[in-house]
């Protein structure tokens, strides 16, 4: 059950990578990266249930947060130059 | 752990409306004619689909630590998308996208 889960997500992401990689401009790659980051979370929280390992959810929760990041630290450079 | 097979029934209905909201989301990503208008899938059918499969977990789980987890990832991801593609959209449009109208070649 959860396999095919798993499979379809990541054929999901594969779908999001083509608009990643024609994205005309470059808030089109930044969000194809974010939902391909979120897919990524779930895909991780999946596959500590397929293979038994429970302490796969943090690793997911931390995912979550460096997706988060990257998408605002992208932003904040776009419109303002520079990171400090 | 034994499951009873009206929660595996559960899991399963929510695991397929879950995946086949990312996978709406997906084609939405893709096909959608402008950048703004791509937003709308990242934002909104993205998070409620991973919320429909983090919750069918939560079902399989029962009621343990990895379960407070799991809420904790929900919750968390809730409020972030939204923001970020919020974020997202003010970039873009201090950066000077100009929003697609009718009739316009798709961008």
């Amino acid at each position: 059950m959860f396999y095919w889960a798993a499979i379809i997500i990541i054929l999901c992401a594969m779908l999001v990578l083509y608009r990643a990689i024609k994205g005309p401009i470059i808030c089109d790659r930044v969000l194809a990266i974010n939902a391909i980051g979120t897919k990524a979370v779930i895909l991780i929280a999946l596959s500590g249930y397929i293979f038994e390992r429970p302490h796969f959810l943090d690793i997911a929760l931390t995912y979550a947060l460096i997706n988060f990041i990257a998408t605002i630290a992208f932003q904040k450079y776009r419109e303002m130059g520079r990171l400090d | 752990m034994d499951h009873s097979s009206i929660a595996i029934i559960i899991v399963g209905i929510l695991l397929f409306l879950g995946c086949f909201l990312i996978f709406v989301a997906s084609v939405g990503i893709v096909r959608f004619p402008d950048f703004y208008s791509r937003l709308h899938p990242a934002g909104k059918t993205d998070s409620m689909g991973q919320a429909m499969i983090l919750v069918s977990l939560m079902i399989y789980e029962g009621f343990t630590l990895a379960t407070i987890k799991l809420i904790i990832i929900v919750l968390f991801i809730f409020i972030v998308n939204p923001t970020a593609t919020h974020a997202l959209a003010n970039a873009a449009h201090a950066g000077g996208v100009v929003p697609w109208r009718k009739g316009e070649k798709k961008r």
